[in-house]
């Protein structure tokens, strides 16, 4: 009994102190109050008709955003408490193990549960809509890919209070994460809830490959296409070529610590240089994976807000192409300090370098967009804008650390820090909020709040360059990334401390968001027309939100910026007056994808705890929902001409 | 050279004042990668310091263009009717800004391909004290789990968390480790370069005149990462060859006991010894 006991507090780690008491506390409170309101407002069924069994990109778009809103708080808070920690030399407020933890689940968590979700959530929002199709090529497969996301995602979030996170970096290199140095169950979680979203991620990389290759609508030629759709188009290639080699790496270290091989285990033979191969051939692109969607993104928004079309758009299209080709010939650029001879060292620098290339096309062509255009700043303009100079910051700290020996001095050194916290905040994060106020009332059909989204843009803009520019100094001073604490004398102290007044701004600011969701949801504009900021580009066509079936007529495209055309020439979304509609295919809603995922989950708790027996229940699980799909011939419906008739009534468009 | 390179450090110098006007201090000992004490960071130095000045070069055009535009063709009552011009693009405009970048990475790639090459050899020997100690010296560095082991082949000594070289003599460091991977980093002398267990890499550094500097693995590596520092001292050759007289004499031999010591994970002061164990 005492050991069954031990062994419980030890499991889910009473024994760790307050700040684990406080996050059950709140994981309970959080999970009865779900509970409760779901049971007393009788919200059970809606819950799994509308959104658990959901095959509809528009749905699953919003799933992953609302995912990804949440995970940017717990990436966020890590990041808070990491920089409480740093903010004066000798703090004593996180032990090292606990620092540990939370670097290494908030570059995970930023990366593959906020920054991923966040730019996936945007293409299952945007893409079918801009290219006029009723859905993805695979509506079933990408309910697949969200729920496996989602399950990943809680496996990862547990191991904060079950068993004990990951520590090895986000980078997680061996030989430290091997079992000799780094003991489970923490790195197990790493590697088993990266797989299980891996396996998703490339799901929708052949989704939306196949999407915008085969459902176009009529007309809308390759170079017709919205920038956005372009740049999803280029990422999903990225996302096809790159995520095979990380679900690779990632298996060859859970097998090195499930079962004893020697991989990357330098006593067996291993070799975890290997291994760094591996992660950096995969770990490059995504961050292009990461900022592409947020450059096609920007080229909508600076558009729309100019009341202009995109300046040079085929040069636009030839730099995406361009920076996705080279994404693949630069990850040793991640260790010019591992010991590569120069010539290796000069190839990688200067390849790195040539990057800048086409990404300063994009920037000025941007800048060409808004010159003599009429720019109104909305918050979605500003958060755009905002891209601009904080990007360009961040990427060309990065040319000069593509300086092979320049490098040597910033590697893994707090300039690196900020250098990629100005690419990835100051580039994907910005950009994750300039759509999220372009396209919420396509989600929702409300607008969010303009004065409400000043002050969140204009907080978070401040506190993101107080937090991060002091870094570039800290690095100059010597001062590495991961460390716990740091003595007196060196002059870190005051610089880190304005860092960590920044990260809070930017804290204060994600409040701010958040309020303005909850105000606008209730006070907010409602969106009637369907085209709130006078919109180019088709998905501004239909209401807001789209109807189940997006468009009642699948729209002829013309030209560039397709709706903006449309309304140049007087015509209507559904044709001339008199067309009759016809009935529509759609896909059937199937509970199996969830079901499917939560399998994969039990399964994945196997292999993180080595309780085989439930990896196998699991396995074997998942294969029975395989099978079943395989007889599965009666998973499509028409909705009728009545209903589709009913429906655009009632949004006053007959 | 030295003079020029001054000169244009003071363009980064004049930022960092504002911060270190802040933090009260006014030693370059605070700034070690921006006040290089040898050859070797000196080299990186310059680097750094020229790609900084065509960054911010590019910096400035951009952030001009940006701002103008902004502010220029925002939205104003007074301009409500005004529709803006559908405009395709200008081939001439294009390929400009695309030839400025591609002439500003050539800029940049010459020299960098050029100290890249360089760094693989030893920074050149000054000719007086290169008689006292030979040309340069070897020192074997092992990062183990979290201390520093530094073994003189030549000398057969072993020092733990602190080492000690000839100034004016290039160093050839040559790196390993016993278990995870960790970097070999002491920034007022030179840029970083990893351990790896099962494989030699190779780092040259040398310091122009005798000091104290720190250095510190930079690559995490567990629970007393950040306490993994260690001492550089610098010393004139005569002393350095005195040192190594006294630590042969009156050092003890590296017993069974202390090596397993070193060998746990855990952090140690600073040691020496008067033997090593071969590899």
């Amino acid at each position: 009994m005492h050991g069954v006991v031990n062994w419980a507090v030890h499991f889910f780690m009473l024994d760790e102190g307050p700040l684990i008491w406080l996050s059950d506390f709140l994981i309970i409170c959080a999970s009865l109050g779900i509970v409760v309101v779901l049971t007393k407002f009788r919200l059970w069924k809606w819950l799994w008709d509308e959104w658990l069994t959901t095959v509809d990109h528009k749905k699953i778009g919003i799933m992953y955003m609302i995912a990804a809103i949440l995970m940017l708080f717990r990436g966020g808070t890590d990041g808070l408490l990491m920089r409480a920690q740093l903010a004066w030399p000798n703090m004593h407020f996180l032990s090292a193990d606990h620092y540990d933890q939370i670097f290494t689940t908030h570059g995970t968590i930023m990366i593959l549960f906020m920054a991923m979700p966040a730019i996936i959530g945007f293409f299952n929002v945007a893409v079918p809509l801009q290219i006029g199709c009723r859905d993805v090529a695979f509506p079933y497969l990408n309910a697949i890919s969200f729920w496996l996301f989602f399950f990943a995602a809680l496996l990862f979030n547990l191991s904060f209070v079950v068993g004990g996170s990951p520590d090895g970096g986000w980078t997680s290199y061996p030989p430290y994460v091997e079992n000799q140095f780094d003991p489970g169950p923490g790195e197990n979680y790493y590697l088993v809830a990266l797989s299980i979203t891996g396996i998703g991620t490339i799901a929708t990389g052949i989704n939306f490959l196949v999407t915008i290759l085969r459902m176009r609508a009529p007309g809308m030629t390759f170079m017709r296409m919205p920038m956005f759709t372009w740049s999803v188009f280029v990422t999903s290639v990225i996302i096809l070529f790159a995520f095979p080699v990380l679900a690779v790496a990632l298996a060859l270290l859970l097998i090195d610590r499930d079962f004893g091989s020697h991989f990357f285990t330098v006593n067996g033979g291993g070799a975890p240089m290997q291994y760094v191969n591996l992660f950096w051939f995969w770990g490059h692109p995504e961050v292009y994976i990461v900022i592409l969607p947020i450059f096609g993104l920007m080229s909508e928004v600076i558009s729309t807000f100019s009341h202009k079309r995109i300046f040079g758009y085929s040069a636009m299209v030839v730099s995406m192409v361009a920076i996705a080709i080279l994404s693949f010939v630069t990850w040793v650029h991640h260790f010019f300090t591992m010991g590569a001879g120069p010539g290796v060292n000069s190839f990688f620098g200067v390849s790195t370098m040539a990057i800048a290339i086409p990404t300063g096309v994009k920037v000025f062509n941007w800048i060409f967009t808004m010159h003599k255009g009429r720019l109104e700043f909305k918050t979605a303009m500003l958060w755009s804008l905002g891209v601009i100079p904080n990007f360009l910051i961040g990427g060309l700290t990065g040319v000069m650390l593509a300086v092979p020996p320049a490098d040597y001095q910033y590697h893994n050194s707090y300039f690196l820090i900020a250098h990629f916290h100005y690419t990835l905040i100051g580039g994907t994060v910005f950009g994750v909020f300039s759509g999220l106020y372009y396209w919420w009332p396509k989600m929702f059909g409300v607008l969010l709040n303009e004065k409400l989204g000043r002050w969140h843009f204009w907080t978070f803009m401040i506190g993101f360059n107080i937090c991060f520019f002091p870094q570039f100094f800290l690095g100059f001073m010597g001062m590495t990334r991961r460390m716990y604490t740091y003595p007196a004398g060196y002059g870190w102290g005051v610089v880190n401390l304005i860092s960590t007044i920044g990260a809070f701004l930017m804290g204060v600011a994600f409040i701010i968001f958040v309020y303005n969701i909850l105000w606008s949801a209730r006070y907010g504009e409602r969106d009637t027309t369907g085209d709130p900021w006078d919109g180019r580009t088709l998905e501004w066509a239909t209401t807001s939100p789209a109807p189940h079936y997006n468009f009642a007529i699948i729209p002829t495209v013309k030209g560039r910026d397709a709706w903006w055309l449309m309304k140049q020439n007087g015509e209507s979304i559904n044709g001339p007056k008199g067309v009759p509609f016809r009935p529509i295919h759609m896909p059937n809603n199937s509970g199996r994808p969830f079901i499917m995922s939560a399998l994969f989950f039990i399964m994945g708790a196997g292999f993180v705890f080595q309780w085989w027996i439930l990896a196998i229940v699991g396995f074997v699980g998942v294969l029975i929902c395989m099978a079943q799909r395989s007889f599965e011939y009666d998973d499509s419906h028409y909705i009728p001409v009545e209903e589709i008739e009913k429906t655009e009534a009632a949004a006053g468009r007959l | 050279m030295k003079p020029k390179g001054r000169r244009v450090g003071g363009l980064i110098g004049l930022i960092g004042f504002t911060v270190l006007a802040l933090t009260g201090c006014d030693s370059p000992k605070y700034w070690p990668v921006l006040s290089p004490q040898g050859p070797v960071a000196r080299s990186e130095y310059y680097l750094i310091i020229y790609s900084f000045i065509l960054m911010l070069l590019v910096v400035l055009a951009v952030f001009i263009l940006f701002f103008w535009v902004i502010i220029k063709y925002r939205a104003r009552p007074d301009n409500a009717d005004y529709v803006p011009p559908e405009i395709e693009g200008n081939a001439k405009l294009e390929t400009l800004w695309t030839v400025i970048p591609i002439l500003v990475v050539i800029a940049l790639a010459i020299p960098t391909v050029a100290v890249t090459y360089k760094l693989v050899y030893p920074p050149k020997v000054e000719a007086a004290t290169a008689k006292v100690v030979g040309k340069s010296i070897t020192i074997d560095v092992i990062s183990e789990q979290w201390k520093w082991v530094f073994k003189y082949p030549a000398q057969n000594i072993e020092t733990v968390n602190y080492v000690d070289i000839p100034a004016g003599v290039p160093v050839n460091f040559q790196l390993t480790s016993s278990g995870p991977m960790n970097t070999f980093w002491v920034p007022a002398l030179g840029g970083m370069e990893f351990t790896m267990p099962n494989m030699d890499l190779r780092l040259w550094l040398e310091a122009d005149h005798p000091g104290s500097y720190l250095g510190r693995g930079a690559q995490y590596n567990g629970r007393g990462f950040a306490h993994m520092t260690f001492t550089v001292n610098a010393l004139s050759p005569t002393d350095f060859e005195s040192w190594v007289k006294s630590v042969q004499q009156t050092a003890p031999k590296l017993t069974q006991q202390a090596e397993a010591q070193i060998n746990q994970p855990g952090l140690v002061g600073k040691l020496t010894f008067s033997s090593t164990t071969p590899e």
